[in-house]
């Protein structure tokens, strides 16, 4: 449809991109321009503001010999994979169960998926209530009768990470099933009942066609959640603050943290740029083959 | 005076030549129909006209007058889509006015024709109602609907009777034709189905690989195609492409096709020029031969073949007869219940109608 | 791709009956309804927390039903809890995230419509590339950009306003409104427009008569979506504002994590439910087009 152009005047040919070029400038500043903008203050030696000398690597040896950081990576690994593991076996667990031709599929569908529709801030302040060790879940098992059960782990540096673990999957498991789901209703039945005439057992077809042809899916879902759970921030510090002490740190925190609380610009941009890295390093190659598949068919 | 002229017309996409040199031109009231299988440049060509492509080479001029940096509004030309392009959202009344409204005809004069046009396509009940309620054939007249009431120079359809089923492709078919008729516009119609093509058009321009292949009135496309590629597209069951002989003897030419456990078959009396002749003289050529130039004849006759007949196909009323000749699959259409599969059996051939190509060129031999 | 969680049938219908029984119904009810109840349960304890005086909450079980209903938390919530030293409680939040929320939503929604229109019915040379870039800053990690939108709202003389997070939110709204959009176009049709023209409709025309008349379910989405995501954002609000010009969002982590002395959960469960009715109640009124905007960009269609 490259059509009107030539034959109408110039100016018509040129409309659409003299449209689309305002919203494409915006962007290239606030994406490119500005990552590129953070990737030069990492390497100066901005602290409250910036100042453009050259500092070489220095911000990025001072972030990776700072103790904070490398508890927040370490948080990130934990927190990344055990969120991608809980989430997805529950959403694809849900999502066949939700299958299996039952009643109320809607209001169960719905009551999955409602969290989503929550700011992490509002889910971080409920769990945080629910949690609470002198007032939560503790105490309701307590008076219960089990008197000996503990459950502080919001307020153990050990265990706090668990917490946000718990409050994450809560929100975005059905963020999975509601993707798993469309997977599943967009396989082709007769490919299912022509291994049923084979005589495969229902667990049977799960395991070694349905599962399998999710696959799209499966990785729509790993590749969404491992973004969700890098740039999780909000959550974090609604729900414990980042503490006990720096115990829940993640990078998002940290480099907030270190940019606008500790006065170390400088350091946070190289947090950011290496954050930006990891989530590149899954994105590009996802979004190359997603557009390249779209375009083939 | 509504005329169409395509001059020496080229399309390019990079290094990619979809058309070369297209030269097309037919007279006011023409119809003509663009004939070729997917991929041939038709359906480009038609953008083309419409101004909905740019034109590399070559120009395109319509009453006249150059077209080719005319935008498609101002070419004066209306056009009906295969998927009829009907603006969902809008009522049937309101598609067909839609492009008056743009040019600012007066609110009363709209109404005139959308009146005349519903009245003349039978779609005046339908009127307020969306194209989403409306059949493929209901669909298929307000997309006409809309053509009409432009009062075009030039009415353009792209394979518009692809997307209905066979029967009402049929009914759709006459229809178009009785509307060719009643408004004498010029008509360029793109299709890929022969018998649309046979039906419909004044002319026929067969094309393949971005060339116009043969550029005639139906019947002579049929009855003299310009090369094998024609002869085989046009026409169904297909024309018989045999391999043969010609053998000269004074002033008759001799056909003589190879057949399998038999006597060679002998066809005697193909029109030829004698200077064709003279060059062909026993040389191999092919042989075309619809499937209708084949009757059951007697043994005695001169020209009979006698074959092995391997399948029958009725089709009601004819039955066709498959066997081999020259070493190739050929179809012959007789009456039900001459032959039999199986059995043996003497065809008569209608020499008259014979075409004759080369067997290098496989262009048609005069 | 929203209609396949609608429309197709369960895959299980095709499936034998004797093999459905087989798995048993009972195993496929208890772990839904299980899961459904712990679904619901942070919902239900926040409702019945906020609806508790503060006395019960510390003498009684948080999960209980409330033995007296108070709307007190709600309404200190609402208008007299404090935010840092200002004690307004959340209204004048709320009304801050309505202005920043429904300019951002309009406008986004807007230029990713016709951003779609131009990438799907008038392509030129390099659109797909313009469409990758834009699809790129649809997965930023804001905290990329954070340090230079500062400065440059400050240079702009946006910094610290509903204003510059309006323009923030418009920014990055823009990849995903002209994703959705540019997804739901390329099915329309291009014979659509091909007829538009021959009947003499402009670029604006074409798009104001022909286009967007077919694109209501997806402006809906879109503007669904676009709605959650600013509303609930936080990042920004508390990067870009501060004191009273803050977002809902902000202001909720203050009252949560500022208040001294008895720490009132009541009011802070309260300030949550405001903060999240609004989200809500689009998701209970749409929740059809909310599941279509999730999953808009994560399965091919």
């Amino acid at each position: 449809m490259n059509a009107a152009k030539s034959f109408s005047s110039r100016l018509a040919g040129w409309l659409p991109r003299i449209v689309v070029a305002p919203s494409l400038l915006i962007v290239i500043v606030t994406v490119y321009l500005f990552i590129l903008w953070t990737g030069v203050i990492s390497f100066t030696s901005s602290k409250f503001v910036p100042v453009y000398d050259f500092a070489g690597f220095e911000q990025f040896v001072r972030l990776w010999a700072t103790p904070r950081w490398h508890t927040a990576v370490a948080n990130l690994f934990i927190f990344s994979a055990l969120f991608l593991l809980l989430s997805t076996g529950i959403g694809l667990l849900m999502a066949i169960l939700l299958d299996q031709n039952i009643r109320a599929e809607g209001f169960l569908r719905a009551v999955y998926l409602y969290p989503m529709a929550l700011s992490f801030i509002v889910t971080g302040t409920a769990w945080k209530w629910i949690m609470n060790p002198g007032l939560g879940i503790q105490k309701v098992v307590n008076e219960l009768g089990w008197t000996s059960f503990t459950f502080d782990w919001i307020t153990d540096p050990k265990m706090a990470i668990y917490t946000v673990v718990i409050a994450g999957v809560w929100q975005s498991s059905g963020f999975a099933m509601a993707i798993f789901l469309a997977g599943l209703r967009g396989i082709d039945n007769s490919v299912i009942k022509a291994a049923q005439i084979e005589g495969a057992s229902l667990p049977l077809i799960y395991r070694q066609i349905i599962i399998p042809m999710l696959r799209p899916a499966m990785l729509s879902v790993i590749v969404l959640l491992s973004y969700i759970a890098i740039k999780s921030f909000d959550l974090v510090l609604a729900l414990t603050n980042g503490g006990p002490g720096s115990a829940t740190e993640l990078p998002s925190t940290f480099m907030f943290s270190a940019t606008f609380r500790r006065n170390q610009m400088g350091v946070g941009a190289a947090s950011a740029i290496m954050m930006l890295m990891t989530v590149a390093a899954i994105i590009i190659p996802y979004l190359y083959s997603e557009l390249r598949e779209r375009n083939n068919g | 005076m509504s005329t169409l002229e395509i001059d020496r017309v080229r399309k390019t996409y990079g290094n990619l030549e979809v058309l070369k040199e297209v030269s097309i031109s037919i007279g006011t009231g023409d119809f003509l129909v663009l004939l070729g299988p997917s991929g041939c440049g038709k359906s480009t060509l038609l953008n083309m006209i419409a101004g909905l492509e740019n034109i590399s080479g070559g120009e395109v001029r319509i009453a006249g007058k150059v077209v080719n940096e005319l935008s498609p509004k101002d070419r004066d030309i209306a056009m009906v889509f295969q998927s009829y392009a009907l603006y969902p959202t809008m009522t049937v009344r309101q598609n067909i006015e839609f492009g008056m409204k743009i040019r600012g005809v007066s609110p009363a004069n709209r109404d005139k024709a959308v009146r005349a046009a519903a009245d003349l396509l039978q779609i005046t009940h339908l009127l307020d109602r969306k194209p989403s309620q409306l059949s493929g054939g209901q669909r298929q007249r307000v997309a006409m609907g809309r053509a009409i009431v432009r009062q075009p120079k030039l009415f353009l359809f792209d394979e518009p009777l692809s997307n209905l089923d066979a029967k009402l492709r049929v009914d759709m078919r006459t229809e178009i034709k009785r509307l060719h008729a009643r408004l004498g516009t010029t008509i360029v119609y793109v299709t890929h189905d022969q018998i649309e093509a046979m039906t419909l058009a004044t002319r026929v321009a067969v094309m393949k690989g971005g060339v116009v292949q043969q550029l005639d009135d139906p019947q002579t496309v049929y009855d003299r195609p310009a090369n094998v590629y024609v002869a085989k597209f046009v026409g169904s069951p297909s024309m018989n492409i045999i391999p043969c002989r010609v053998e000269v003897e004074g002033t008759t030419a001799t056909a003589i096709i190879d057949v399998a456990n038999r006597p060679a078959a002998r066809i005697p009396g193909i029109g030829l020029s004698s200077q064709a002749a003279s060059t062909y003289a026993n040389r191999k050529v092919l042989i075309g031969i619809r499937p209708e130039l084949f009757s059951v004849g007697n043994g005695q006759a001169q020209g009979a073949i006698s074959v092995d007949v391997d399948v029958v196909e009725p089709t009601g009323p004819d039955t066709l007869a498959v066997f081999h000749l020259g070493g190739v699959e050929v179809t012959a259409r007789l009456p039900p219940k001459q032959v039999n599969a199986g059995t043996a059996a003497t065809l008569a051939v209608d020499t008259s109608k014979i075409v004759l190509f080369d067997s290098d060129s496989e262009e048609l031999i005069n | 791709m929203a209609n396949a969680l609608s429309q197709p049938k369960p895959m299980a219908e095709v499936l034998p009956r004797q093999n459905r029984i087989r798995l048993g119904r009972l195993f496929i009810y208890a772990p839904l309804a299980v899961m459904a109840v712990l679904y619901l349960m942070p919902l239900w304890v926040m409702v019945v927390t906020s609806l508790k005086p503060l006395d019960e909450i510390y003498g009684g079980s948080f999960i209980g039903p409330p033995q007296t209903i108070t709307l007190d938390a709600w309404r200190s919530a609402w208008s007299q809890a404090c935010i840092g030293t200002e004690c307004t409680g959340l209204r004048p939040y709320f009304v801050n995230s309505l202005l920043m929320v429904v300019p951002a939503v309009v406008l986004s929604t807007g230029i990713g419509a016709i951003n779609g229109y131009i990438l799907t019915k008038w392509r030129f040379p390099g659109a797909n590339f313009v469409f990758g870039l834009l699809l790129f800053g649809c997965f930023l990690p804001y905290q990329a950009i954070l340090i230079p939108m500062a400065r440059t709202l400050g240079l702009l003389g946006l910094a610290g306003g509903i204003p510059g997070l309006v323009f923030v939110h418009v920014a990055y709204g823009i990849c995903f409104t002209t994703l959705f959009f540019r997804n739901y176009f390329v099915s329309l049709p291009d014979e659509l427009t091909k007829a538009a023209m021959v009947d003499g409709a402009g670029f604006f025309r074409i798009f104001w008569s022909v286009i967007l008349p077919t694109s209501i379910p997806i402006i809906v989405v879109s503007c669904i979506w676009q709605f959650t995501q600013i509303w609930n954002d936080f990042l920004f609000g508390v990067s870009f504002t501060s004191g009273g010009n803050s977002p809902i969002t902000v202001a909720l982590n203050n009252i949560v994590n500022v208040t001294t002395g008895r720490k009132q959960y009541n009011v802070d469960m309260a300030a949550a439910m405001i903060a999240a009715i609004p989200t809500l109640l689009v998701y209970i009124v749409a929740g059809r087009y909310f599941v279509r905007g999730l999953t808009a960009g994560a399965v091919k269609g």
